[in-house]
């Protein structure tokens, strides 16, 4: 076998490989545009046939405010995470205090902590606090999925900074929080990427906290949405096939727009 | 970025060496001074440590509050008789161990502990083994590959619960797609999530499809990481493909591996969205782990049991420890090899 066939075999295969990976994604999208009274025929339709957007005219019929409360929530989460990890991460890396290496450490055993055990604790803390079933105990909850991760990873993208950088910010003039604003910060905008990205799509895929400490709530997130449609009765599989559609576009956007950053998060993300 | 560079480095990160941060002072060069200069750099390197903390005081108070505050918690709660009076009341009777001997004596923990089992081994090993042939098959860099690995990404991408509910529909026991196609093999109707048989099954499928990616692209920068000049040597010895993989790149990916399982092991032990929304732990208790039931016994509707269900989360969280530190000493112990 010639070097040009073996290559056109390994494509073949590695095509085909993908096809049945991503099949699931392609039956979701399938469901979500079958009739519902086609979706109980033996066997399926492969593919939708006289295909309905009924299933996409629920979604923005229900959902909507779902959709809104995950939008806000991720925002959110985001925003706390960036603030409490990336002046962290910069004295850890840059400033070296004592003790720095047993915050490290915290920061490791943290994302071993199973969530069931932190939702039954924020349970209890929330209710005494008054924040049960609000976006603000959502977004503090859903937070501590992302917080360690962030210190970590932008511990391990500054400490990669030059010293010399940090000297030469120094005899400048500059003081600890002008380096961080001005030097380290610029430099670390692909970690600061990388980390909101993940930090987003966690707190938009959260299901555990969203159904415990925000079960009772008004405004609650999309993931419930789904649960609600899966839970009822008439098990309208259209419909949550079309919700989930809706659900996954911002992996969908993440792998689009920032590939790259989704590589380097999930290889660094060994730490997560 | 490979997950070797990253995984080290991120194990100790900075403050390993407290002292190489602060910056020598100007006058410290010039001995006439020195001694004069001394008070002035130890209140120097004071205020460095104390602006240093600074940056991280906001992060350590969270971490009390957010972690440790919870955690607490949850103990005091399992050592309690928290009822839905205590809410109203605030108070909850001390009861020592006694939930943690309902636990113990309830008919669900062994089965708990044994799918807790099944479904954490079974997901790594499978999980782990095809990530594996697929960062070797990938290896091979072939056109597209980089853009057909990137899409291997998806599944790990997408909500839980997404992906959760494509399985629960694909593996619906009269209209699901998967019974169809065995249907064309001859393969009469399995009731994947609704006989407790199967349950443990249909969940695992899931759960070792939604942990791939996460094994390819691990193992994937491990390889990387393996010098070309091995392979030459290999080549020019005459080595085969299977011999080459078996006595060089399996061997050289040894840590890696290692960190990929335990790693695996970890967050495998926390799943709870794919078994909750496939089959709530049912039927039965047939594919009921720690996670499932500890949260079912708080959340699962009815009256909610929180005493029991901290104290089967502190069974869990134990577990999940001594993995834990398994995992960082393998950690530690890869790195200094490098």
């Amino acid at each position: 076998m010639n070097v040009r066939t073996k290559r056109t075999v390994n494509t073949t295969i590695g095509v085909i490989l993908t096809a049945i990976m991503l099949f699931p994604l392609y039956w979701m999208i399938n469901v979500s545009l079958t009739q519902p009274v086609r979706l109980r025929k033996d066997p399926p339709d492969l593919i939708p046939i006289d295909p309905t957007f009924d299933g996409y005219a629920r979604v923005l019929q229900d959902q909507l405010p779902y959709l809104g409360t995950s939008l806000i929530v991720g925002l959110g989460t985001v925003a706390l995470t960036l603030a409490l990890s990336a002046p962290a991460a910069f004295a850890l890396a840059k400033l070296r205090p004592r003790g720095g290496g047993a915050v490290d450490f915290v920061m490791l055993i943290a994302q071993m902590i199973p969530g069931i055990i932190m939702a039954m604790g924020f349970y209890l803390i929330f209710f005494n606090w008054g924040i049960l079933d609000s976006v603000l105990g959502l977004i503090l909850a859903d937070s501590t999925l992302a917080v360690p991760f962030g210190v970590l990873i932008f511990t391990a993208f500054m400490s990669g900074i030059p010293e010399e950088l940090m000297s030469a910010a120094k005899i400048d003039g500059a003081g600890a929080w002008r380096s961080f604003r001005s030097v380290v910060l610029p430099i670390s905008r692909n970690s600061v990427v990388t980390v909101s990205l993940f930090t987003f799509l966690w707190s938009w895929s959260d299901f555990l906290f969203a159904s415990t400490v925000n079960r009772g709530g008004e405004l609650q997130p999309i993931t419930i949405g789904i649960y609600r449609y899966i839970g009822n009765n008439t098990q309208d599989w259209n419909a949550i096939m079309a919700t989930a559609v809706v659900a996954s576009i911002p992996a969908a956007v993440l792998l689009v727009v920032a590939q790259r950053y989704v590589a380097a998060g999930v290889t660094a993300g060994a730490v997560k | 970025m490979t997950a070797m560079q990253t995984v080290p480095r991120t194990g100790t990160g900075g403050g390993t060496d407290p002292r190489r941060g602060v910056a020598p002072t100007p006058g410290a060069t010039r001995p006439a001074e020195r001694r004069a200069e001394r008070p002035a750099q130890r209140s120097q390197r004071l205020r460095h440590q104390f602006v240093a903390w600074g940056f991280i005081a906001p992060v350590a108070i969270y971490m009390i509050v957010f972690y440790a505050y919870p955690l607490f918690r949850n103990l005091d709660l399992s050592f309690r008789d928290y009822t839905l009076a205590s809410f109203i009341t605030g108070e909850a009777p001390f009861v020592g161990i006694a939930n943690y001997v309902e636990v113990l004596r309830s008919p669900t923990f062994w089965p708990a502990l044994g799918s807790t089992a099944v479904f954490t081994l079974g997901s790594i090993a499978v999980q782990f083994a095809l990530g594996l042939a697929l960062a070797v098959f990938f290896y091979r860099r072939f056109p597209l590959s980089t853009t057909l690995r990137a899409l291997f990404l998806v599944p790990w991408l997408l909500p839980l619960l997404v992906s959760a509910s494509i399985w629960a529909w694909m593996l619906n026991s009269d209209s699901g797609v998967v019974n169809a196609a065995l249907a064309v093999f001859g393969i009469s109707q399995v009731n994947w999530l609704t006989s407790p048989q199967t349950s443990m099954i249909g969940v695992l499928i899931a759960n070792i499809w939604i942990g791939i990616p996460f094994n390819l692209v691990i193992m994937y920068a491990g390889l990387q990481n393996i010098p070309d000049e091995v392979y030459e040597a290999s080549s020019l010895d005459g080595a085969n493909a299977w011999q080459t993989f078996w006595r060089i790149t399996f061997p050289m990916l040894r840590p890696v591996s290692a960190i990929t399982l335990l790693l695996g092991l970890i967050y495998t032990l926390k799943v709870f969205d794919i078994i909750w929304i496939m089959t709530r732990g049912g039927p039965g208790d047939s594919s009921t782990t720690f996670a499932i039931w500890s949260y079912r016994l708080g959340f699962g509707g009815g009256s909610p049991d929180l005493s029991p269900a901290a104290a089967v989360g502190n069974l869990l969280i134990v577990i999940a420890f001594v993995f834990g530190i398994i995992y960082i000493r393998t950690q530690r112990r890869t790195e200094d090899e490098l």
